[in-house]
């Protein structure tokens, strides 16, 4: 369990500095919806469930949603699927 | 002048047209709104002045603004025109402001970079500083576990009637305090409504262009099968997932907050599957209006009675049941229905004002 933990703070400290780092805006987007995935199973291990529910639904999915909504009206989705 | 019309609406039309007249594939072109832009190789490249397209140019500026006429008679033409102009105006002094203006940038920007790496590293250090003189993770001498928690545990169910003690904590025990969260929380989406509603009440012409210009339904695929039977598979689940976190959030972990949020998501997932026509059946502007106003009237009347009575905790006379039941534990469970509502309520309309600026 120990292992477990580590290598989940781990991941969290990788997924917050990648979000910064990555140059791909759509990419970063869904490294923060890992980070905040991640962030739920260390709220479950923290004995918060209540949290866990919390972050999953608004970390994950809304806040997610709600930057892929500006990302698209600003057209830089559209731009990356230009390059491909 | 009231002809006159918005670059972007302008190619918007024209490609419309170029779409009916059938050379155009909507789908496959990407170059929305294709104003002008003009590189400087272009102003080389020209041909020398023509005085005939210019005029008729000008014409055609008259009717639609400076920013059209290219596009119509004579694409890259005027733009890269009119930065010759500038260019033979301003010449080598131009060319030397903007030579030194880079040299000093990218200066600032070195600067910049360096200030960044140095301030986040110390902001960090500060951080792990201050976390190695925290009390170290659930030991029970920590100064956090004075007599409140004890009091909350020890008498928490009897008195609130919540299995569920932080429930009990947040709706009964600071109820208050809660509220005046939920008045910030609300505060905020009225913000958020301020700046990024489209009034359809003022101006009926311009309001609607601005609704359409913010509408982007246009090329976002109607029918897409894998979506739809995955939604039709996971929005029941979901909403029913959220309907149980509400009603159970004196019982087991959630409540209305996280509820709330679970079913503004589902919501969402509905809308982004079958369309703004189907969800406006049965949750369009008044139906949220409504909705919010009653559960916000709820609350305040219900519990800021504390406000008044300078006490944290009264007895409101309707009896606790046994704790365990879902009819439970008094005014927690109504409370976490009406917080549940506007939670979903406000997920979904900032979504919705996100897409197009209204519900």
């Amino acid at each position: 369990m120990e292992v477990f933990e580590l290598l989940l703070l781990l991941s969290l400290v990788v997924c917050a500095v990648s979000v910064a780092v990555i140059r791909d805006l759509l990419a970063s987007i869904i490294v923060f919806m890992s980070y905040s995935l991640i962030m739920c199973i260390i709220w479950i291990l923290l004995q918060s469930p209540d949290l866990a529910i919390t972050e999953a639904a608004v970390g994950a999915g809304v806040t997610s949603v709600l930057f892929f909504v500006t990302l698209k009206k600003i057209h830089a989705i559209r731009k990356e699927d230009r390059d491909e | 002048m009231s002809k006159r019309k918005s670059p972007q609406e302008l190619g918007r039309y024209l490609k419309f047209k170029r779409w009916l007249a059938g050379d155009l594939d909507l789908l496959e072109d990407v170059t929305e709104d294709a104003v002008p832009v003009a590189a400087p190789e272009i102003a080389d490249r020209l041909p020398a002045r023509d005085s005939a397209l210019e005029s008729r140019c000008r014409a055609s500026e008259e009717v639609y603004g400076p920013e059209v006429w290219p596009q119509s008679h004579a694409p890259g033409y005027a733009q890269a025109w009119r930065d010759r102009v500038a260019l033979q105006k301003g010449a080598g002094d131009a060319q030397a402001v903007l030579q030194a203006q880079e040299k000093s940038l990218g200066f600032f920007r070195a600067v910049y970079k360096i200030m960044a790496v140095l301030l986040c590293g110390a902001i960090i250090l500060v951080f792990l500083w201050t976390t190695a003189f925290l009390p170290p993770f659930g030991n029970p001498d920590n100064p956090a576990n004075n007599e409140v928690p004890a009091r909350y545990i020890r008498h928490g169910v009897e008195e609130t009637g919540a299995t569920n003690f932080v429930t009990g904590m947040i709706l009964d025990y600071r109820a208050f305090d809660t509220f005046g969260e939920s008045c910030v929380l609300f505060i905020a989406s009225c913000c958020v409504q301020v700046l990024l509603r489209v009034d359809a009440c003022d101006g009926k012409s311009a309001a609607r262009t601005r609704i359409q210009q913010e509408n982007d339904r246009l090329f976002e695929p109607k029918n897409d099968g894998i979506l739809q039977q995955t939604a039709r598979l996971l929005v029941p689940l979901i909403m029913i997932f959220g309907v149980y976190i509400i009603l159970n959030g004196h019982l087991s972990p959630g409540g209305g907050f996280s509820g709330g949020a679970v079913l503004g998501s589902g919501l969402i997932l509905y809308l982004n599957t079958f369309g703004f026509a189907k969800t406006e059946r049965f949750f369009n502007e008044r139906v949220y209006r409504r909705m919010t106003l009653c559960a916000l009237t709820f609350y305040c009347l219900a519990k800021s009675y504390s406000f008044f009575t300078g006490a944290n905790h009264l007895e409101s006379g309707i009896p606790l049941g046994t704790p365990g039941a879902i009819l439970s534990s008094g005014l927690i469970l109504p409370l976490n229905i009406c917080v549940g509502l506007v939670v979903m309520g406000t997920m979904y309309s900032f979504y919705t004002l996100f897409r197009k600026g209204g519900m």
